[in-house]
């Protein structure tokens, strides 16, 4: 495996002006203005956050993930990766992470694609998209599943080889691994911490995240 | 015999319903084409195609025979049937009005007529608006033609010299589908000259996969996606 590159951040949790522990199965749909940052912390290690990003003012514009990739031409994310938008213009930036490095090419787990992936007995399981589309429908802002796209799963490895396979590697994670952003727009962010059972991006035990923001 | 056969040239936009059990080929009129693709159900088009869904399902960063891709509903939506080239992309997005300018120059209407460089996104959003869709719906799209490699340290480039002319790909429909084409240059392209490619379409008659088909068989994973999909036409 190639070489993470590990960034520590100097802001102090007992500045920030919000924090919240999110259980495994749960979500949320946070405003985040620009200039404020954004860290989630991953408490016991080894825990997938399914993440989505919107244009506070337009939500038309949204977190793209082949634009984010393409355009700096690393399938990772990690501190330095801009987080782009479908119009190209940066969300986002990664101030500092101490994971080494994030997935945006797995997408959010899903009723339907656990039944493709797994077995259809599947079906009736908890999934990040059903987290995705209650925190929508309550958020009271314009967002439906028309809006909702490609993500990102902070603390999750998912390498690609050179022959061009797709692989789920046990996590690069641990407890307190953390990645902070800071935002370029008032974006809104949506979060599921991850229910899936199925396969190791949880490592069969999914577990509680913490979000902080400091303006 | 074809039920309809045109050629795109190059920088050109396409878009049409095509029923279940269609086979939508697409042959390359020469060197270093690139068609960037979306579908989705078009009775539904929020049921529509998913790369990371589709990606996860087949364990794999590309796109070739046996593959079927996938609808963030767990359906399948196209079956490859057949595939000279053994590697299509489905990583790197589709090119804009912005890139296309600073990679290839100002080639406008005005002077230019219909040689004018098109790009895949004004492309995608006038083939869209057609059928009331539009940027909303501009999900993740797949590369047909073009291979994106990525190295050990996840680093990204285009494979120069991919697709030869008469390269081909057959596309089995396995729902009613809006199929929204671009034949645009990769946005991985390098600078310099316009790429300037047909491509043809053709359309011919297909039949249901049967319990021996190839890519029914491909993963287990694409057999319960086709048994999802055949749930739609109970």
């Amino acid at each position: 495996m190639s070489t993470l590159v590990y960034h520590e951040s100097c802001l102090n949790p007992a500045d920030a002006t919000y924090s919240e522990i999110i259980e495994a199965g749960g979500g949320c749909f946070k405003l985040v203005k620009k200039g404020q940052t954004l860290r989630f912390i991953d408490l016991e290690g080894n825990q997938a956050v399914d993440t989505f990003f919107f244009n506070a003012v337009d939500v038309a514009e949204r977190y793209s993930a082949q634009d984010t990739i393409r355009e700096q031409t690393s399938i990772y994310l990690t501190t330095g990766t801009r987080l782009l938008s479908n119009l190209r213009r940066t969300m986002l930036t990664i101030t500092a992470d101490t994971c080494g490095r994030h997935d945006t090419l797995g997408g959010a787990c899903a009723a339907e694609s656990n039944m493709v992936r797994y077995a259809l007995n599947t079906r009736f399981m908890h999934s990040c998209r059903d987290t995705f589309l209650l925190q929508m429908a309550l958020s009271g802002y314009p967002v439906t599943k028309r809006d909702l796209t490609h993500n990102i799963n902070f603390f999750m490895n998912v390498p690609v080889t050179q022959e061009g396979g797709l692989t789920f590697e046990d996590g690069v994670s641990e407890p307190g691994k953390y990645v902070e952003m800071q935002a370029e727009m008032d974006v809104l962010c949506l979060v599921s911490n991850c229910p899936q059972l199925n396969n190791p991006c949880n490592a069969y035990n999914p577990t509680p995240i913490q979000v902080i923001v400091w303006d | 015999m074809s039920l309809l056969s045109e050629t795109l040239p190059a920088g050109a936009m396409w878009s049409m319903r095509i029923p279940r059990h269609r086979s939508l080929v697409l042959t390359t009129r020469g060197a270093g084409a690139n068609v960037s693709a979306l579908f989705f159900n078009a009775t539904q088009p929020l049921d529509r195609l998913n790369v990371p869904d589709t990606l996860k399902a087949l364990h794999t960063a590309k796109i070739h025979q046996g593959h079927i891709l996938m609808s963030d509903m767990g359906h399948a939506m196209v079956s490859v049937t057949e595939d000279s080239l053994g590697w299509h992309d489905p990583l790197a997005g589709h090119i804009d009005a912005e890139m296309v300018r600073e990679k290839f120059g100002e080639h406008g209407y005005q002077q230019y007529r219909n040689r004018f460089y098109r790009n895949a996104r004004d492309n995608f959003l006038i083939e869209l608006g057609k059928h009331g869709l539009g940027l909303r719906d501009i999900v993740a799209n797949v590369n047909f033609f073009s291979r994106v490699n990525v190295d050990a340290d996840g680093r990204m480039s285009l494979a120069e010299g991919h697709a030869p002319a008469h390269a081909s790909i057959s596309l089995r429909t396995e729902m009613d589908l809006l199929v929204v084409l671009a034949n645009c240059p990769h946005p991985l392209s390098p600078a310099g000259d316009y790429p300037s490619v047909p491509v043809q379409v053709e359309i011919f008659a297909s039949e249901a996969p049967t319990g021996e088909d190839f890519c029914r068989n491909f993963r287990p994973e694409c057999g319960r996606a086709l048994a999802l999909t055949e749930r739609l036409f109970l």
